[in-house]
């Protein structure tokens, strides 16, 4: 350009990219991420997603555990939803061993599997509506949340980490007065979802932020191998509760809710949805629970401890329990690869055993790390802000893709 | 379900019989050992035949067997939602060897290989991007090999006077406690303190 003085840009000269650094200390970014993101005016251009800054080397810790050991490692992946983490690890073993769970363990198990989803989405849900600027959406399913953690509590003795699932059923019983509370509980939660839907479904900002962004089509769910409510959202009907059952999830009555256009929206609409469902899981499960009352939650055996009127009388029950909590039991060489429809969707556990106390390899696979790796994907063509959108959407948690 | 799995073994073995090594099915789970040369081809195969249809990869993760002569295992999980099924590929390797990368077929294996990478020392050729991914940034080492302590080579600390980050060999206060619970009659062979000059 003839005259420039150096303000305007002329036409052969090209306008540099330019870099930012998401997080790690974003608050939009769900924990210690740090996405390198190339713009173009405020277009992203390219997402670089650095993570490890949470590896805690789980697996390798794991592999100088003993299997009872390692139980609460797995509390600590998917914090927001930690039992269905912990029934992945049992289900390994059980599979391994051939072990057979009591019934109304299994019951309990779902029960509580059930409450980490409602646990799992009311965060994934409130924290989406935050990091596009609703506060109290965030704070009312945080009130919800903690009356789910004093049942976890309540159950296991901790509101977090409850160590709670163990290899042969459950650590202990629910009392009565905890199941009729969790009763109580399912009855005010519909009217609760109604009123977090009646602040965000038909809201007109809530909704410009999220219609139409991160949409996935099918090829797209098997491309990048998204799974559980990214892979429903474009129109997959695919749980592992129902193609692949486990567990007793095949004699309860639910529906899969499934996406129609595959977008940030529908996410949010098909993660209330799957609460519903969650509760009637729930409410199925108290009444099934009340025919199997008093049955003992482990199955007895090499793998669960004695009990502890047992220990008592017996001295080989005594010797028993002072063999499992030190030496830990003994699982047959062998190499399974189980999985269960996390809240994220599916949590998989591949266990070599070399048939000592201690897991030889251990690999754990998270359904958050997949659908951080199509982030590039996602977002590429993106304005910025919605970067923060889509995070959100694709709920992520670091405890489990960073291990 | 199990007899699903022997004709798609039988279909695999007679279809693929340059590339697959042996197949077994434990736990109602099939495995199938292939050749590193037809690696590529046998995933072509998998995920474009009709009868298998494996089109979601589920996982690929490595396991170190120090002892053997080829020391590593890649292991890859692959679903088909089509037929409902589960598969899992093994190849084995020697330390030096590449193995071909499947980004081509299966863009999220960009991340999983990385991890193999970073974790085994793996190398994959043909990777668009084969960087470190869940270690710190300049971290040396493999760390899930069977030869890398679990305690790791260096720690990091805040260096007051220097007003940064350093790293130092790693400083145990107390040894490192791995204990062995092997009973002795199922043949452990246990030293007790002293008893190691008992033959000299």
């Amino acid at each position: 350009m003839e005259g420039s003085n150096g303000d305007t840009i002329g036409m052969d000269e090209k306008v540099r990219n330019f870099s930012i650094n998401f997080g790690p200390q974003h608050p939009a970014a769900h924990g210690v991420l740090r996405l390198v993101l190339e713009l173009d005016g405020e277009i992203v251009q390219r997402a670089d997603p650095h993570i490890g800054l949470l590896h805690r080397g789980t697996e390798k810790l794991m592999e100088s555990r003993t299997y009872l050991q390692n139980l609460p490692y797995f509390d600590r992946l998917d914090y927001v939803a930690p039992m269905n983490q912990e029934h992945a690890w049992c289900l390994a073993i059980e599979k391994l061993t051939g072990v057979e769970i009591p019934r109304r363990a299994s019951l309990i198990r779902v029960l509580f599997c059930e409450i980490g989803r409602i646990l799992n989405h009311l965060m994934g849900v409130g924290s989406q509506a935050l990091d596009v600027g609703a506060l109290t959406p965030n704070l009312w399913g945080f009130d919800q949340r903690e009356s789910l953690m004093i049942f976890y509590e309540r159950a296991s003795g901790a509101r977090l980490h409850a160590n709670y699932f163990r290899p042969g059923g459950v650590h202990q019983d629910l009392p009565e007065k905890l199941i009729a509370d969790i009763q109580t509980w399912t009855e005010q939660f519909e009217p609760f979802l109604q009123d977090f839907e009646g602040l965000l479904t038909e809201n007109r900002i809530f909704k410009q932020r999220n219609v139409n962004i991160a949409v996935v089509t099918k090829q797209d769910v098997l491309d990048w191998g998204l799974n559980g409510v990214m892979a429903r959202s474009a129109g997959l009907a695919w749980d592992l509760r129902r193609s692949q059952p486990y567990e007793c999830y095949s004699e309860f009555d639910f529906k899969i809710p499934i996406g129609k256009n595959g977008d940030c929206y529908d996410r949010y609409l098909m993660r209330l949805e799957e609460m519903r469902e969650s509760i009637k899981i729930i409410q199925q499960c108290i009444v099934k629970l009340d025919k199997c009352k008093g049955d003992d939650v482990l199955a007895r055996g090499k793998l669960s401890p004695p009990k502890r009127a047992d220990m008592k009388t017996s001295m080989e029950a005594l010797i028993h329990h002072f063999k499992l909590y030190t030496e830990g039991f003994h699982v047959p060489a062998g190499e399974v690869y189980v999985a269960v429809e996390a809240p994220k969707g599916e949590f998989g556990v591949y266990l070599v055993a070399d048939g000592t106390n201690m897991p030889y390899k251990v690999k754990i696979r998270a359904p958050g790390y997949l659908h951080l790796q199509a982030v590039n994907y996602l977002a590429t063509g993106h304005q910025l802000a919605d970067v923060a959108a889509i995070i959100g959407t694709i709920d992520i948690v670091f405890g489990e893709i960073d291990r | 379900m199990s007899e699903a799995l022997k004709e798609l073994a039988a279909v695999l073995e007679a279809k693929q019989s340059d590339a697959v090594v042996s197949t077994s099915i434990d736990f109602g789970e099939l495995s199938v050992v292939v050749t590193n040369a037809c690696l590529l081809d046998f995933i072509e195969f998998l995920k474009g035949n009709s009868a298998c249809q494996f089109t979601t990869l589920v996982d690929i993760t490595a396991v170190d067997y120090p002892g053997r002569e080829k020391r590593f295992e890649v292991v890859y999980h692959f679903l088909s939602m089509v037929v409902n099924q589960r598969i899992r590929v093994k190849v084995m390797i020697e330390e030096e060897e590449h193995i071909e990368s499947i980004t081509s077929i299966h863009v999220c294996a960009n991340w999983f290989e990385r991890e193999a990478f970073d974790m085994y020392g793996i190398l994959f050729a043909n990777h668009p991007d084969l960087r470190r991914l869940l270690t710190d940034y300049g971290f040396e080492g493999h760390p899930l090999r069977k030869d890398f302590p679990t305690t790791g080579y260096v720690e990091m600390r805040y260096d007051e006077t220097e007003k940064r980050c350093i790293y130092e060999p790693v400083k145990l206060t107390q040894e490192y406690r791995q204990f062995d619970f092997m009973s002795p009659w199922e043949g452990a062979e246990y030293i007790l303190p002293g008893d190691e000059k008992k033959d000299t």
